[in-house]
């Protein structure tokens, strides 16, 4: 009876707590639009971050999207060659990467580089009372820290997920077209008469978007909610890639499900 | 000076992002090649679509010159109502033809036009009148049945 | 306007259930060194961020410069703070940005001076704490009392009327607390400042303060000059000031007698 009331305690006080995170969520992500006017005033802190989040992950993002294309375009082949159809490959390769694996694992790939690296950087300055000097410097954290980190978050991601399709597509060339020796005209005229831009790229572009928001808002939520503590900041940093990974992956199923039936 | 080399990194990456953007657009997607931007709205008829959906090809002579915007059923006449949007370079006079046929045995379908011989063309929410449904593969292998059966009966 | 530039009444704060402050009363006179000691715990820091209107007081009231500080709105509270200079426990610098652009940050933001004047401004407080030669170095550079130092030069930075110190002491070696306990003493004069130290460093307070308060159980439990502390029969306050391990503030954590848990 009493380990049956435990386990309902615990039940409750988990619920509550998460709720009451998703609220505190809620509101940074109110409080983040409140402040980017006088973020966006001093336009030089974004274009800071645009840095660190954007061109530094571009190192990883290329030489992965160039291995996913070229593991695109072999595995294509042979199922394709089975069926006579191999010049479908580019179709293929295209097809998979603007959709769903340019923005997916561009997205995963941001979490662990790019949203870690924010978790950490916040929780930090948390641990050190950088935040509360700022505001005891009358300075708001959220004008100053957060808003300029998730715009450049949110312009990042589609650049990079843009960044990863082509490189993609480029790496399955590389395999299909002088490796394996698919005529190239076939590939890429294939490619373009059954990649639709609208339907296709730009539904992409949308879903990079919203994974760019949700990416961004995690790390920063995990990083302003952390214990000030090291066992926090790299528990938070955890949390992190987990709660991004488990968002996009959820995410990219309801966007797929909208953009297909709409 | 560090401004400048954030200002400068900045600048190169959201470059090759345009830049990945417009090699997809254009290399890879169909934006310039057969893009149907400006086009007029015209319906059809059909007693059966089979399964013809929104999105399906138009096409004349194997030409993509358009792609199906909607299918509704029209509950007064109890038949299906598909409006196409055709590329407004092409024209077809307006006794033009239109058939759902089946790209290869098991394909998509798609609406193929055989132009008539009007003088006046189709314009914006012009019926095209002549039109042939699918073609069922249930009611073609019924129909050879109940030929055969019935050449047995002579 | 009263000669005392912050004046705290009757001040209750808790979180949750449990109650920090239990009515406390302490007036800061315009241009003088006060510091306010107490064990740990006994929330010291907890009344700098009152007066800094981090936190709001449960009942009474934090007064600086006759407003009252939990009755402003977030504008209103940032115009209080850019009256005060606060000095975190380890500096909490900003360890993106170097030693000068640290000292700049507060001119930046809420100044419109061309960046020459800044330039000069910057290494004029760089030069106040002894640190001008360490204006291109990052905060990772520093050693622990020159980052505070660092800090203090950013905490002067808008030469404010109030300073607040959350615990300069802690960590630091004997040389550096001397050069910090003289900084206080130095900077308050010459700003003509009020500054408020949060301690619990008795030689070092006592040799540079105007007025100390205690506070313990949520209480001002003494006030007066180090002098007068110094003679104090309360014993509390001479278990606190000469370190004895047993007195008021017993050595044993509230337990039930050691023969009962042992089983004897």
């Amino acid at each position: 009876m009493k380990t049956l009331f435990n386990f309902f305690e615990k039940l409750g006080n988990s619920i509550t707590s998460r709720v009451l995170r998703l609220g505190a969520a809620t509101r940074l992500i109110f409080l983040i639009f409140v402040y980017s006017g006088d973020s966006f005033k001093r336009i030089h802190l974004t274009i800071r971050e645009v840095y660190f989040t954007g061109v530094m992950s571009l190192v990883i993002i290329v030489v992965s999207a160039f291995f996913v294309g070229m593991v695109l375009g072999l595995q294509g082949y042979y199922t394709l060659q089975k069926y006579g159809s191999s010049e479908a490959i580019g179709v293929l390769v295209a097809l998979a990467l603007v959709r769903e694996l340019g923005p997916v694992v561009t997205a995963l790939l941001f979490a662990g580089r790019a949203g870690t690296a924010i978790t950490a950087e916040i929780g930090l300055m948390k641990a050190t009372e950088q935040l509360s000097a700022m505001e005891m410097m009358a300075v708001s954290p959220i004008a100053r820290i957060i808003a300029p980190r998730f715009w450049a978050g949110v312009i990042a991601m589609p650049i990079l997920a843009s960044i990863f399709s082509m490189v993609g597509v480029l790496g399955g060339y590389v395999v299909a077209v002088p490796i394996i020796g698919v005529d190239e005209g076939a590939f890429w005229s294939q490619m373009q008469a059954n990649v639709d831009f609208n339907f296709d790229i730009m539904s992409g572009l949308i879903k990079s978007l919203v994974f760019g928001v949700a990416c961004t808002i995690i790390a920063l939520f995990e990083g302003f909610d952390a214990p000030p503590t090291a066992e926090g900041v790299s528990r938070a940093t955890t949390r992190t890639v987990v709660t991004s990974s488990l968002a996009i992956l959820a995410l990219d199923f309801v966007l797929t499900s909208f953009m297909i039936s709409g | 000076m560090d401004k400048i080399k954030f200002d400068a990194w900045v600048g190169i990456f959201v470059a090759v992002g345009i830049i990945s953007l417009l090699g997809l657009a254009t290399k890879v997607g169909n934006l310039t090649s057969n893009d149907i931007r400006e086009t007029y709205m015209v319906t059809a008829n059909f007693e059966n679509i089979g399964g013809l959906k929104p999105r399906a090809p138009i096409k004349a002579a194997g030409v993509v010159v358009g792609r199906v915007n909607s299918i509704v059923f029209d509950t007064k006449a109890y038949h299906a109502v598909v409006s196409i949007d055709i590329d407004k370079r092409y024209v077809f006079p307006k006794d033009t033809f239109a058939n759902i046929y089946t790209a290869g045995l098991l394909g998509e379908q798609y609406i193929g036009l055989e132009a008539g011989g009007d003088t006046k063309n189709l314009e914006q929410n012009d019926r095209i009148t002549q039109t042939q449904d699918a073609v069922v593969l249930e009611k073609l292998i019924s129909q050879f049945l109940y030929s055969k059966a019935s050449e047995e009966d002579k | 306007m009263s000669d005392n530039i912050i004046s705290i009444k009757d001040l209750r704060f808790g979180y949750g259930n449990r109650e920090l402050h239990k009515g406390i009363n302490m007036q800061f006179p315009r241009g003088k060194v006060s510091a306010i000691m107490g064990g740990s715990g006994s929330g010291k820091t907890t009344i700098l961020r009152l007066i800094g209107g981090q936190i709001k007081p449960t009942a009474g009231q934090v007064s600086v410069d006759g407003t009252i500080v939990h009755q402003q709105d977030r504008e209103g509270i940032y115009r209080l703070r850019r009256k005060m200079g606060m000095l975190f426990q380890h500096g909490a610098l900003f360890s993106d940005l170097s030693v000068f652009e640290n000292v700049a940050f507060p001119m930046r933001e809420h100044t419109d001076l061309p960046e020459n004047i800044i330039k000069d401004l910057v290494l004029l407080k760089l030069n106040a704490v002894g640190l001008r030669g360490a204006a291109y170095l990052m905060p990772t550079e520093l050693s622990g009392g020159m980052a505070r130092r660092v800090a203090l030069a950013r905490a002067i930075a808008l030469d404010p009327d109030i300073i607040m110190y959350d615990e300069p002491f802690a960590g630091l070696d004997p040389i550096s607390m001397a050069v910090i306990c003289d900084l206080i003493r130095t900077l308050n004069d010459a700003l003509g400042a009020t500054s408020i130290i949060v301690t619990h460093d008795v030689a070092e307070t006592f040799s540079f303060a105007d007025y100390v308060y205690f506070i313990a159980d949520g209480v001002v439990a003494a006030e007066g000059t180090p002098k007068q502390l110094m003679t104090s029969k309360l014993p509390f306050i001479k278990q606190f000031i000469h370190g004895e391990k047993d007195g008021p503030v017993p050595f044993h954590y509230n337990a039930p007698s050691l023969n009962s848990d042992l089983g004897l």
